[in-house]
């Protein structure tokens, strides 16, 4: 039996603000319990909302970037449940008029793209943080967190595998770091993603009933759980049993997923407009400022990395991954290297310095002058690639080095002296008569052979592309 | 429009409210008074005019991203039942 796997995902973005989404209370992660809850994060009665439009800008920059209706008005409601972190008893959130509407999310799961449908995105305030077992029979809860910007994203069910879903994941993960409006902190609870699964007979038009995999914070536990719960559903519908609604949690230590008990009534939320707030307007105006002040969205700049400078379409996703990767990128080329050259640096010797050193590209120790340099020494023959790899060592160490007086000290520099680099090959080729035959005979390697010989000779220092073209050249004559 | 006594006490339920039999009834005539009142509302023809969300139409004010708030903690942790640590206690959430 064939079936098929339909994804939907509902993901929670943080929003990068200051203060919360509808009170002055700071936001900065990791305070002292309770001292960033003021008297709205508890609800004491008489304490009115009062909108952030920094949140609401981050909600404009989302839909913009994802190709969205923004809704010229949209209005907040409040969600009733019951649950000693949210004190007020209601989380203000947005039901029927959600400032984002329909939009669209480009992936590439290899060399295939596909459009994600987003179904909607909302603005709401996140809850506070229970500590069960704080003290004896009692939970202890920490409202810092309370009312805290969320952007809700909402995905149609348009995936079809794990790996999809992971794909979307890390493109909007990647995607709101880019527009600045989430820090992307997913061990700190920046981004994090629920995960509608459902399963059904190939080519069976009526979806299947979903499980819910909640509150997933790293791409590894998305796939896994995905996964995990996947093969579950399958078993269970091919032992001729049916899949009931739930709600369920991923168990990281086990791989598996596990219904939560359900409550009764659990998703009876009785959503009403908030009274204590008005609908939030948007004029055309507002929009068109807030655009006109958004960078280059990733997928453009991708576009013209691999247009404008021939970049292959890895490469040019390597360096739109991230904005600070593309501001390191773009800051070498204007200082002059060669563009393709400079992402197979960045994504080669310099990430995997990164990587090393668990450091972001904004920290690391060469900066883009000190690369580019490097870089233009490759390219007007002085160093060798190989040369400047020993270079980019030495230079991550001490980035005050000097590069040329390096080149001197280290003995590096090329041999490029055409005379001296003739009398080298003429010498290799007297010695290696075999290897002339071999190459007179057809075999190419025996080329290469003879270019090693030659590298040896000049102890590695004689410039390659040089002792290539005289050494055909001689070859010929020879 | 008409509304059961078990839908009234799991409205109940849902509110965490706790009412008798008799509260249920009572409250019962009362609501469904309501809802009647509103099915007579239905009835008018409101093709072409949009749904109000707020009885005034003014809009949202909006506040820029500043902090104005300061750490009250130990003023505002006065009045809780229990607190520790800085946290206020609630009794046993289980899960």
């Amino acid at each position: 039996m064939s079936w098929d796997v339909v994804i939907g995902i509902e993901t929670h973005v943080q929003l990068q603000t200051k203060t919360k989404i509808f009170s002055g209370a700071s936001t900065a992660f990791g305070a002292e319990p309770n001292t960033q809850a003021c008297v709205l994060s508890i609800a004491l009665p008489g304490t009115l909302p009062v909108l952030n439009y920094e949140a609401v800008q981050c909600a404009i920059k989302f839909g913009l970037a994802t190709n969205a209706e923004i809704a010229p008005r949209s209005i907040f409601a409040r969600k009733n449940y019951f649950y000693p972190d949210l004190p007020k008893g209601y989380q203000i959130s947005q039901y029927e008029l959600p400032v984002v509407g329909k939009g669209s999310l480009e992936i590439e799961i290899g060399d295939i793209k596909k459009t994600v449908r987003i179904t909607r995105a909302h603005l709401e305030e996140d809850a506070g943080k229970s500590s069960h077992g704080a003290v004896e029979n009692g939970t202890g809860i920490d409202l810092n967190r309370a009312g805290t910007p969320l952007l809700e994203i909402v995905s149609e069910p348009d995936m079809t595998s794990a790996s999809e879903a992971v794909a979307y994941a890390k493109k909007l993960h990647e995607l709101v770091q880019w527009i600045g409006i989430c820090d992307g902190n997913m061990q700190e609870g920046s981004f994090r993603c629920d995960i509608n699964v459902s399963v059904k007979r190939k080519g069976e038009s009526k979806l299947g009933t979903r499980r819910e995999i909640k509150n997933l914070n790293s791409f590894k536990f998305i796939e896994q759980a995905i996964y995990y719960e996947t093969q579950w559903q399958i078993e269970m519908l091919e032992e001729g049993k049916a899949i009931q609604q739930a709600t369920v949690l991923f168990n990281p230590e086990t791989g598996e997923t596990k219904a939560m008990r359900s409550k009764e009534e659990a998703n009876d939320y009785r959503y009403f407009p908030d009274p204590d707030l008005l609908p939030l307007e948007i004029t055309d105006e507002k929009i068109r400022e807030i655009k006109e002040s958004m960078t280059e969205l990733p997928h453009l700049m991708k576009a013209r990395l691999e247009h404008d400078y021939q970049l292959s379409s890895y490469d040019a996703a390597g360096i739109t991954s991230d904005k600070h990767v593309a501001d390191y990128f773009f800051a070498t080329l204007k200082e002059g290297a060669e563009p393709k050259q400079i992402a197979n640096w960045i994504l080669g010797q310099l990430f995997s310095k990164l990587n090393e050193h668990n450091l972001s590209i904004e920290n690391s120790s060469i900066k883009p002058a000190v690369l580019s340099l490097l870089l233009k020494r490759i390219q007007d023959g002085t160093i060798s690639n190989n040369g400047a790899k020993q270079l980019f060592e030495k230079l991550w160490v001490n980035p005050e080095l000097e590069i040329d007086t390096l080149i001197e000290s280290e003995g590096l520099k090329q041999v490029s002296d055409s005379g001296l680099i003739e009398t080298m090959i003429d010498e290799v080729l007297k010695n290696n008569q075999a290897m002339v035959d071999e190459y007179r005979s057809g075999k190419e390697k025996a080329f290469n052979a003879l270019v090693g010989q030659i590298m040896k000779a000049s102890k590695g220092k004689a410039n390659p592309g040089q002792v290539n073209e005289l050494l055909r050249q001689k070859l010929v004559k020879f | 429009m008409s509304i059961t006594h078990d839908e009234i006490k799991k409205i109940a339920h849902l509110a965490r409210i706790k009412i008798t039999e008799e509260e249920a009834d009572a409250t019962l005539k009362k609501l469904s008074g309501i809802l009647n009142l509103i099915e007579d509302m239905k009835k008018v023809d409101t093709t072409n005019i949009s749904p109000m969300s707020h009885a005034q139409s003014v809009t949202q004010r909006l506040r820029d991203d500043v902090v104005t708030e300061t750490n009250q903690r130990e003023k505002l942790q006065k009045i809780a039942p229990e607190v520790s640590d800085g946290l206020y206690i609630v009794p046993q959430v289980i899960e």
